[in-house]
């Protein structure tokens, strides 16, 4: 038998599903292997490999990429915005080829029969090896963090498969932001027990004013001296709850990192890298306004960009997420300057890596004790589950869907994360399915009486959140999603004004500022929120609905964009 | 409040601002947002310590966070450039918060003698607003500097 890693052919199956018209000839007769995948004309001193946002992701998965992720302001129109065939456009990536399939969201459906599952650490570790043999000395191995948390294994070992995991792909240093979801004490905890740095310069104590982590690491690698500084996402007490790290402040503080930027060119850096979870425009921003800073390796906002960004003299490098992608950075510097480089984003199909065997049992024996409750089926669907898009994924309309019926609530709400894999159509749900939507450590879903002016309120400052022209004040994540509820959303309003025409699903009856509303969601950021777990409470609704299908949600009314 | 730069230490913190309850919290919970000053009575406040000086952008550095992690002490600094000398220094820093329900937040005296003309301190904001730090040169200059800061209700970011 011949089996998909051997051999993956887009040829002529593919063909048959989208229909030659759409499969040019040369993409249909593309064959992949290792060989292509880490085919790399070596550059320069050093190589900088880059992954973030893995989200606990130690197996392959599916993970459909946006279809909607709208810029605003300055990024309006600019990669990362830039979805569909725009995209395939702008990085020449042909419809149906193996990139467009790793990279955007179009024909997902039907390329994730072909092309199969990515990622996986086992797979990663494969590709690093093989990096780091042809490269001894000169490679350095970096993550921009939200590698702790998001799933099953992850959420029972409170982050320590993670860490063990990391430790064992030779990981040489990471920045932070989900890994402060597992509170103060058990942050400090788990850096005890990493091998390497844990960097995160914008972290100060709320009290002093002092800096609590390590903000620069030097490394030496093909005779340079490379200084490296964490940036940690800077809105996290805002975004997730502040009394799990009460003496922890964060913010973007670029005037402390252009400090900590001159430090190190003056301590005689002839490279200068920040690992940051600011998120792609706010890195843009950033890039323009702290001067002297080679490569910033972005996180947060979980963009696959094929190329690097250039924003004056910073080269900007956006890796993906969910362990999809490799990032493979040559640079040549002569003079403490970059003068040349070569990038690739590299896919991981999991099906063309070989797994890498040290890997592959490290991952075995972490999901052992769970992989009964991993494999639970609790249902099937008939519909392609996907979370990534700014206003709505399939799967957080079943969640919403879920928290309707099981809490008896008129509107449901359930936050914007950008993590969470895709479920294709046909397929099982199983307990690791639904962890990998909602493995987090406040997962209490709360049932509240709210004025419909208040719930406009919420919609419109985590409108805000997404859609503020400057992305200094843009707090990340999706738009909150909603169940019951149907709104009009104009994006090019000023904050307070972007929605309109807000009205529930199920009468076609306008939202009323004074009347009270029965609204039921999770992940709320305060304390000692009551409810069940969301869970539990997704799993136990797909086991009575036993077959999942899900219509189009047409409840948002997108103008401006 | 004479020599405050000088005499104020981080440790002695200073909490003044517009009272009023906060509305910071999750998805779950929220309060009744206070009632915000007239634009008018902020215009008021600052032409009654400044006068019909024209004011004139530059001079300022204000420290501040872009979105607020909690609204109840939010720390801030305000930096203005001057020698502080006996010719030619700043006397007075005054800092205004458009929308707390008394906009009027400090006001701090200098003389050559505080040395720099830097605050810092923490204040209370009751919602999304812009804050306003204006300084009066010995010379009767005035100079202002303007950020918007967010307190948000809704966190769902990730």
């Amino acid at each position: 038998m011949i089996s998909r890693r051997d051999f993956l052919q887009a040829a002529a199956a593919a063909a048959a599903l989208v229909g030659p018209a759409l499969l040019p000839a040369k993409a249909a007769a593309q064959k992949l292997s290792l060989g292509d995948l880490t085919r790399f004309e070596p550059l320069g001193q050093v190589t900088l490999l880059h992954f973030t946002d893995i989200h606990a992701q130690l197996m392959p998965l599916y993970f459909r990429e946006p279809s909607i992720n709208i810029g605003v302001g300055e990024s309006q129109g600019l990669v990362p915005h830039l979805t569909g065939g725009l995209f395939l456009k702008r990085f020449g990536l042909k419809y149906g080829s193996p990139e467009a399939y790793a990279f955007s969201s179009e024909g997902f459906a039907q390329l994730a029969r072909q092309y199969g599952k990515m990622g996986g650490l086992d797979r990663m570790a494969t590709l690093i090896k093989a990096i780091r043999a042809e490269r001894p000395g000169r490679t350095l191995l970096i993550d921009c963090g939200d590698t702790w948390q998001g799933s099953y294994t992850s959420l029972k070992t409170q982050g320590a498969d993670m860490v063990r995991a990391m430790n064992a792909l030779g990981v040489e240093a990471m920045t932070a932001h989900w890994e402060f979801t597992y509170g103060a004490p058990r942050v400090k905890e788990l850096i005890g027990q990493l091998k390497f740095p844990f960097l995160c310069g914008n972290v100060k104590d709320t009290q002093w004013e002092e800096e609590v982590f390590d903000h620069t690491a030097v490394f030496e690698r093909g005779g340079l001296k490379i200084a490296l500084i964490g940036q940690a996402f800077p809105y996290t007490p805002i975004a997730n709850p502040r009394w799990m790290i009460p003496e922890w402040s964060f913010g973007i503080r670029d005037d402390v990192l252009q400090k900590r930027v001159d430090k190190a060119r003056a301590d005689g850096a002839d490279l200068i890298v920040v690992a940051s979870h600011n998120g792609f425009d706010v890195d843009r921003k950033m890039a323009r306004r702290v001067k002297g800073i080679d490569v910033i390796l972005t996180g947060h906002t979980h963009d696959a960009v094929p190329e690097a960004i250039k924003e004056e003299n910073t080269l900007l490098i956006a890796s993906g997420s969910h362990g999809k992608f490799l990032s493979r950075l040559d640079l040549k510097v002569e003079g403490k300057r970059v003068v040349d480089f070569r990038y690739r984003l590299i896919p991981i199909f999991a099906d063309a890596v070989p797994p890498d065997p040290e890997m592959a049992k490290l991952v075995a024996e972490i999901r052992a004790p769970h992989q009964a409750a991993l494999d639970k089926v609790v249902g099937k669907t008939e519909t392609l589950l996907y979370r990534r898009g700014n206003f709505a994924g399939t799967f957080d309309d079943l969640i919403c869907q879920a928290i309707l019926a099981e809490r008896d609530a008129e509107i449901a709400l359930s936050p914007g994360f950008r993590w969470g894999g895709s479920a294709l159509a046909g397929a099982n749900i199983t307990m690791e399915d639904i962890y990998n939507q909602t493995a987090i450590t406040y997962p209490a879903v709360y049932r509240n009486d709210m004025t419909g002016a208040q719930l406009k309120e919420i919609l419109e400052d985590v409108a805000d959140n997404l859609f503020h022209p400057d992305p200094y004040y843009q707090q990340g994540g999706d738009m909150v999603r909603s169940g019951g509820l149907a709104y009009t959303i104009d994006i090019t309003k000023p904050a307070g004004q972007r929605l309109s025409d807000l009205r529930l699903i199920k009468s076609g009856r306008a939202i009323e500022a004074d009347k009270r509303y029965v609204v039921a969601g999770w992940a709320s950021v305060n304390q000692a929120v009551e409810g069940p777990p969301i869970y539990d409470l997704v799993a136990r609704h797909v086991e009575r609905q036993k077959t999942v299908r899900l219509e189009e949600n047409r409840s948002v009314t997108i103008v401006g964009a | 409040m004479t020599d405050l730069a000088r005499d104020m230490d981080r440790r002695t913190l200073i909490k003044v601002g517009g009272a009023g309850a906060l509305a910071l919290a999750g998805l779950a919970a929220l309060g009744a947002r206070p009632a915000r000053a007239a634009a008018a009575d902020s215009e008021a406040a600052v032409k009654k310590l400044v006068g019909n000086a024209p004011i004139k952008d530059g001079k300022i550095t204000l420290k501040l966070p872009q979105i607020a992690e909690n609204g109840n002490t939010v720390p801030f600094s305000v930096v203005v450039d001057s020698p502080m000398t006996e010719k030619d220094y700043v006397k007075a820093i005054h800092v205004f918060a458009d929308g707390n329900p008394s906009p009027g937040v400090a006001s701090f005296t200098l003389t050559p003698r505080s040395g720099k003309a830097e605050i810092s301190m923490r204040m209370r904001l009751a919602q999304t607003q812009d804050i306003r730090a204006i300084a009066v040169m010995s010379d009767g200059q005035v100079f202002m500097a303007k950020q918007e800061i967010k307190v948000t209700i809704g966190g769902c970011g990730g």
